[in-house]
């Protein structure tokens, strides 16, 4: 997570800017009984869902695979075994002791643990090594692993779509327990993570989430959503961590927006831990017992969650005022625009605040932490069954115009993002010819190597020639020098460029 | 020979005249990684087939490119060379857009700050021009949003290039061969015989070049296409630190750019002897953006010590050191700065630093560089490689410590 000067902003926020009005009045409770049902759940990611969907499919789809089966016994080395994959392959790694980090550059990947009688493949990272798996490639699927004592990340994802981590068990491992990044379409999912001294679960830039049954305990922060649109967090028990779930737009990242997220049918219990964040980070300022923060995120559905037992606040909209150490970021939208609260089930937040938070309570004569929060005291809200709540800045809130986000059933793809494809210009020769080639050959003046228009009489009809050459060159004409190889450029993106080299005009 | 002798009048350096005697032809060709396409170069690149979230142009090793500036003309591009080598856009025709922007210096200068005329030293460092043509945002703090409102900096700054737009235009107006390539570059603009040069066909000119200068084919990009033996085993390790989530490089300074081309604040030293830069504060007028700069790009960064905003790190070893050296230890007594994240302490051992520099100089890729012009048009003689001045030394430019 980052950058939330949580409550230690919030105290000075609400104690100065907060109009208490007509929050402490009791007014008669409205009995309401429903006559016509509400409107259907429509929201930017379920029209993007569904307009793809043509039948049921709830994250049905899987990394492809090749039918290359790779295994890893424990002594040998997972690396290895990744550098070795093709793109399909399903590699298998046996109960025992890995040592290592491992990173996967490539695509379609299926890095799966074996489990025996509950022994795991253990990803030991003894304190020393910085983080257990890296991928960049699209379609990677990690699962079935015991992570443990890394400094950074147990799985870090940097861009890659179409990503599924599932079914790992991380136990202190520095930073962040799974942190996918910059990715679009991707399932995280009956993870159990505990120990991390920031976020459990960290969504940052992404793009169609599913983030669903896990248990995060004993992190400062539970599940964060950042940065990110299109993100369903469901069925998570969410507990012992100093925040629970957390969305947000953290200032001055090149992606300013977050919206579209459905928090639904999670638990989020006693999340009270003790804040043992890195001392000056900025999860370092969370208080204990805070079930949930939305800051600046937009469209925030929050459904049917069990929040109970959080001692300082049950749920907490605000914007960036709070942020206070860190630079403000003028391109990002501040307010937590549209938030929506259905249904959630409340008990026993609030009772022993956080010092901070206390301090700001006894400002509105309070004792006991609320249930919802609105710093900012948004106009466009809504929330059902208001009376039920202990509140403060809700009054602006309406009622919902929508009683549930059950015809979401995920905000997945029901196919993984393909990869771009059949656009103008997108041809592989045309772009390795122009992007690579063209450095040393021109159509037809003399660069450093030979015009096109010469290479083309040399070889007519035979591009698998200029390909099979520009592979391993060797020193043809005096008047030249002798051209670097080519074999970075795999055979078929150098057939491809030498039939475009052949064809070309000008 | 009448000719001749009113151009001699007419240069601000008298200097021999080469261009009256055989005409300049502008390249009708395509800088390198463009395809001519309807009489205008459009950007080819592998990394085109790739796709990239919210189109931002920031990601991992197969993302898509920012979005960057091309369809320029193969003649305006030629011509923006001319211009970029020609001193004679300096008021004194002693510096070029080249002097402190050289070819062979990764198209910055080599110093920690610039020099400009009448040896001034400025209060920061060139950035280098590579790539610039994927950027939003110009200058250490941002201040400038387009290439076209960037120039005009440097052009007419009385302590760099000390021109005005009237003397600029009056200038080139009065070379013929000038006059003559701008018609070539600009042939609608240039019907009748009384057609002027202007500004912003200069501006469009050397926009034209400076986004021809593309390096996207360093040994970093082949292993990113695909091929794994494109990088040793240590500099793997070094990608690998580079991108964990210890020493988070890659955080701020994203493939595939390796710029998010952000703000940030991270609270690096100035030279000994020189004043606290406020960065960004004054342009965004925003007191938590001081000490703000520009995330600047990595590739090619092996070519362009001293390093940050006014050369304080004359290696890239030292550069690096910085980041594992404590959040804020650098700040100067007094100052109050809204310290990045991302700065933090992340312990990095001495071979880890090794390792981080061996992968950042994977990021050198010079292929496309441009051919500096053998004559220029104004008849002057390219200034780009003269000796540094003299003032500098005293005057801490040079000395990092």
């Amino acid at each position: 997570m980052n950058k939330i000067a949580v409550l230690a902003g919030a105290v000075v926020l609400l104690a100065g800017g907060y109009y208490l009005g007509t929050a402490n009045r009791p007014e008669p409770t409205v009995i309401k009984v429903p006559s016509t049902p509400k409107a259907e759940f429509v929201s930017e990611g379920s029209s993007e869902v569904a307009a793809v969907s043509s039948t049921v499919s709830v994250r049905a789809w899987e990394t492809p695979t090749s039918g290359e089966l790779i295994v890893v016994k424990d002594g040998e080395s997972i690396q290895e075994a990744v550098a070795a994959a093709q793109p399909g392959a399903v590699i298998k790694v046996m109960p025992g002791t890995y040592k290592e980090t491992v990173y996967i550059d490539k695509d379609n990947i299926t890095l799966s643990g074996v489990i025996e009688e509950g022994r795991y493949p253990v990803l030991e990272g003894e304190g020393v090594r910085n983080d257990a798996v890296l991928y960049s490639g699209n379609g990677v699927t990690v699962e079935n692993l015991y992570i443990t004592r890394y400094k950074g990340n147990a799985i870090m994802g940097q861009a890659g779509n179409n990503y599924i981590i599932r079914n790992n068990i991380i136990v202190d491992t520095g930073v962040y327990g799974i942190f996918p990044q910059l990715g679009k379409n991707g399932i995280v999912a009956h993870n159990i993570i505990s120990g991390i001294e920031d976020a459990a679960i960290y969504v940052g830039m992404s793009d169609n989430v599913d983030v669903v049954y896990n248990q995060v305990f004993d992190s400062v922060a539970g599940i964060e959503i950042e940065n990110s649109r299109a993100a369903l967090v469901e069925g998570n028990y969410v507990y012992d961590n100093t925040g629970g779930i957390l969305a947000f737009i953290t200032p001055g990242l090149p992606i300013k927006t977050c919206g579209d997220v459905i928090i639904r049918n999670n638990f989020v219990v006693n999340n009270n831990h003790e804040n043992f964040a890195i001392p000056g980070s900025l999860v370092s300022n969370i208080p204990p017992g805070t079930g949930m923060l939305i800051m600046a995120c937009d469209d925030v559905v929050l459904e049917q969650n069990i929040i109970t037992g959080n001692d300082s606040v049950g749920v907490l909209f605000t914007d960036f005022s709070l942020v206070t150490n860190a630079a403000r970021d003028p391109d990002a939208d501040p307010y937590p625009n549209r938030p929506k609260i259905l249904n959630n089930i409340m008990q026993d937040n609030g009772n022993n605040p956080a010092p901070m938070v206390r301090a700001f309570l006894a400002t509105q004569l309070e004792t006991q932490g609320p249930d919802f929060v609105d710093t900012v005291g948004m106009d466009d809200g809504c929330i059902s069954h208001p009376e039920r709540f202990r509140t403060l800045g809700l009054d602006k809130y309406g009622e919902c115009e929508f009683s549930s986000t059950s015809n979401v059933l995920s905000y997945t793809l029901p196919e993984p993002v393909p990869p771009r494809k059949d656009e103008p210009n997108m041809d592989k020769g045309k772009l390795a010819y122009y992007g690579v080639c063209a450095g040393c050959h021109a159509y037809s003046s003399r660069m450093i190597g030979p015009p096109t228009q010469i290479i083309q009489a040399l070889y007519m009809d035979n591009p698998e020639g200029i390909a099979a050459y520009a592979a391993n060159p060797v020193k043809k004409r005096d008047d030249y020098p002798q051209m670097p190889p080519q074999a970075h450029l795999d055979e078929e993106t150098r057939l491809a460029a030498a039939r475009f080299m052949l064809d070309l005009k000008k | 020979m009448l000719r001749k002798l009113i151009l001699l009048v007419l240069l601000p350096l008298g200097c021999p005249v080469l261009g009256a005697e055989q005409a300049i032809e502008l390249n009708a060709d395509c800088p390198p990684g463009f395809e001519l396409s309807a009489g205008h170069c459009e950007l080819r690149s592998l990394y085109q087939m790739y796709p990239s979230l919210q189109e931002a142009g920031v990601g991992g090793l197969k993302t898509g490119l920012p979005a960057y500036r091309d369809g320029f003309t193969p003649q305006q591009t030629d011509l923006g060379r001319y211009l970029f080598f020609d001193p004679v856009m300096s008021r004194d025709g002693s510096i070029s857009c080249a002097s402190c922007h050289h070819p062979d210096k990764g198209f910055s200068d080599g110093r920690g700050r610039s020099v400009g005329i009448h040896d001034a030293v400025l209060p920061r460092s060139a950035p280098t021009l590579w790539n610039v043509a994927f950027l939003n945002s110009f200058f250490w703090d941002g201040r400038a949003s387009t290439l076209e409102e960037q120039m005009q900096g440097p052009l007419y700054d009385t302590h760099e290039m000390g021109g005005d737009p009237q003397w600029l235009l009056a200038t080139l107006n009065g070379i013929e061969a000038y006059r003559a390539l701008f018609a070539q570059a600009f042939p609608a603009d240039f019907t009748n015989d009384a057609a002027q040069i202007r500004l912003d066909q200069i501006y469009t000119a050397l926009a034209a070049f400076q986004v021809s200068l593309v390096s996207l084919n360093s040994r970093y990009d082949q292993y990113a296409h695909g091929y794994a033996n494109a990088l040793t085993e240590p500099e793997k390790e070094g990608l690998n630190i580079f991108r964990s989530f210890v020493a988070r490089c890659a955080e701020c300074h994203t493939p595939p750019l390796f710029t998010n081309q952000q703000l940030a604040v991270i609270g690096t030293p100035e030279p000994v002897g020189m004043p606290f830069d406020v960065g960004a504060e004054p342009v965004l007028k925003e007191p938590s953006q001081r000490g703000a700069f520009k995330v600047p790009s990595l590739r090619n960064i092996e070519l362009t010590a001293p390093y940050m905003h006014s050369g304080r790190f004359a290696t890239l070893r030292e550069a690096a050191a910085f980041y594992t050296g404590g959040r804020g230890h650098a700040v100067p007594e007094g100052e109050e700065l809204k310290i990045h994240w991302h700065i933090w302490e992340p312990n990095l051992s001495e071979v880890e630093l090794d390792r981080l520099v061996d992968f950042l100089r994977t990021l050198t890729d010079e292929s496309f560089k441009p051919e500096t012009p053998s004559r220029l048009p104004s008849g002057m003689r390219p200034v780009h490689d003269d000796i540094a001045l003299a003032g500098e030394i005293q005057d801490g430019a040079t000395n990092n410590e």
